[in-house]
């Protein structure tokens, strides 16, 4: 028992998680400074949500990357922000969601929180998913190209509006490190800090509803799932269709019929539950597919 | 279905050299100094300030 237990742990992926997370914000002194990290490694964007106004950020936030090109007065598509999403998700899709993304490991700690009632799914949740789609494409690309000011520049809207990453990387500690900032905050403070706790309230409840329902950067990686060269695979000659590995995703997917669906954010823990070892992932590999 | 799959996982790595291909695009039509200089300032609006 003790065993299957030890198997199914998710705290090697969490280590990961961590480690990378320290890696991509080690400039911790920023935090005692209440400054931001300003050298040449934030011309390179980090693969998860992380927002460059984090005090220990040492990289950039795609998406607000993203947004700044396209948002630019000069340039009105991001080629070399969206080359490299391109690049990683035709990689290793959601790979980086599930192991690579600092507020992933967040929601993933705070789900581990007890709560008389956790919530697997509700009605409208598969509906509720395209949301991030709707998100990426109005707040993310439309509103920063067409709602420009007299310069021709648009605003960063999801980061303006929406992303609660920014609020707890930059806002919380910027601002409470500055008493500069604390003269300045107002009904924006005051909303993402409402968006914020929202979204750590409804993470202990559900798994990752950020990345589920909101996160544009999901989305893009999701759409490269089915083609990412790191993939799922099941092998039907040893599939006894349990039902297993359907179960023990928290994302609701059913690995054994759509390994590489959309949403999976490759954690592993169908492969580890698949007592016929039917599931497994690797890149390209002779008779793959 | 085996065949189609398996096109898939070539369409991936076609989807990474037009990736490689859009950012030395990016690069050579001068979009890094735009992600540098945003990402070395505070983004107000990404803490809520601005």
């Amino acid at each position: 028992m003790d065993k299957r237990k030890n198997k199914m742990s998710e705290w090697p992926r969490h280590r990961m998680q961590a480690l990378w997370a320290l890696l991509t914000n080690s400039y911790l002194i920023g935090f005692a400074q209440g400054k931001i990290y300003k050298g040449k490694l934030k011309n390179l964007c980090v693969p998860g949500m992380n927002c460059y106004s984090c005090p220990a950020a040492v990289g950039s936030c795609p998406i607000g990357s993203l947004q700044a090109v396209i948002g630019s007065w000069n340039f009105k598509f991001a080629f070399y922000v969206a080359g490299l999403l391109v690049f990683i998700g035709a990689l290793i899709g959601r790979f980086v969601c599930g192991w690579l993304c600092p507020f992933g490991l967040i929601q993933d700690l705070l789900h581990k929180i007890p709560f008389p009632k956790k919530i697997k799914t509700f009605r409208g949740d598969k509906l509720l998913r395209k949301l991030k789609y709707v998100i990426l494409v109005v707040f993310v690309i439309l509103m920063p190209l067409f709602l420009v000011d007299i310069l021709g520049q648009g605003a960063p809207y999801f980061c303006k509006l929406i992303c609660p990453v920014g609020t707890l990387e930059g806002g919380l500690p910027l601002v409470l490190l500055n008493k500069s900032m604390r003269s300045t905050i107002g009904w924006l403070y005051a909303w993402k800090n409402v968006v914020l706790a929202v979204t750590i309230f409804l993470s202990i409840l559900i798994y990752r509803p950020f990345c589920k329902y909101i996160c544009p950067l999901g989305a893009i990686y999701s759409v490269f799932n089915p083609i990412s060269v790191f993939h799922y695979r099941v092998d039907e000659s040893l599939c006894t269709h349990c039902g297993a590995c359907a179960k023990v995703c928290k994302m609701q997917i059913d690995p054994s019929k759509t390994p590489n669906h959309p949403e999976c954010i490759r954690c592993g823990q169908c492969k580890k539950v698949c007592a016929a070892g039917a599931l497994s992932s690797g890149c390209l590999r002779k008779g793959d597919y | 279905m085996r065949r189609r799959l398996s096109s898939m996982r070539w369409c991936g790595v076609g989807a990474a050299v037009l990736g490689l291909a859009m950012m030395g695009f990016g690069l050579y039509r001068g979009e890094l100094p735009v992600v540098f200089t945003k990402a070395v300032n505070i983004c107000l609006e990404c803490i809520g300030i601005g």
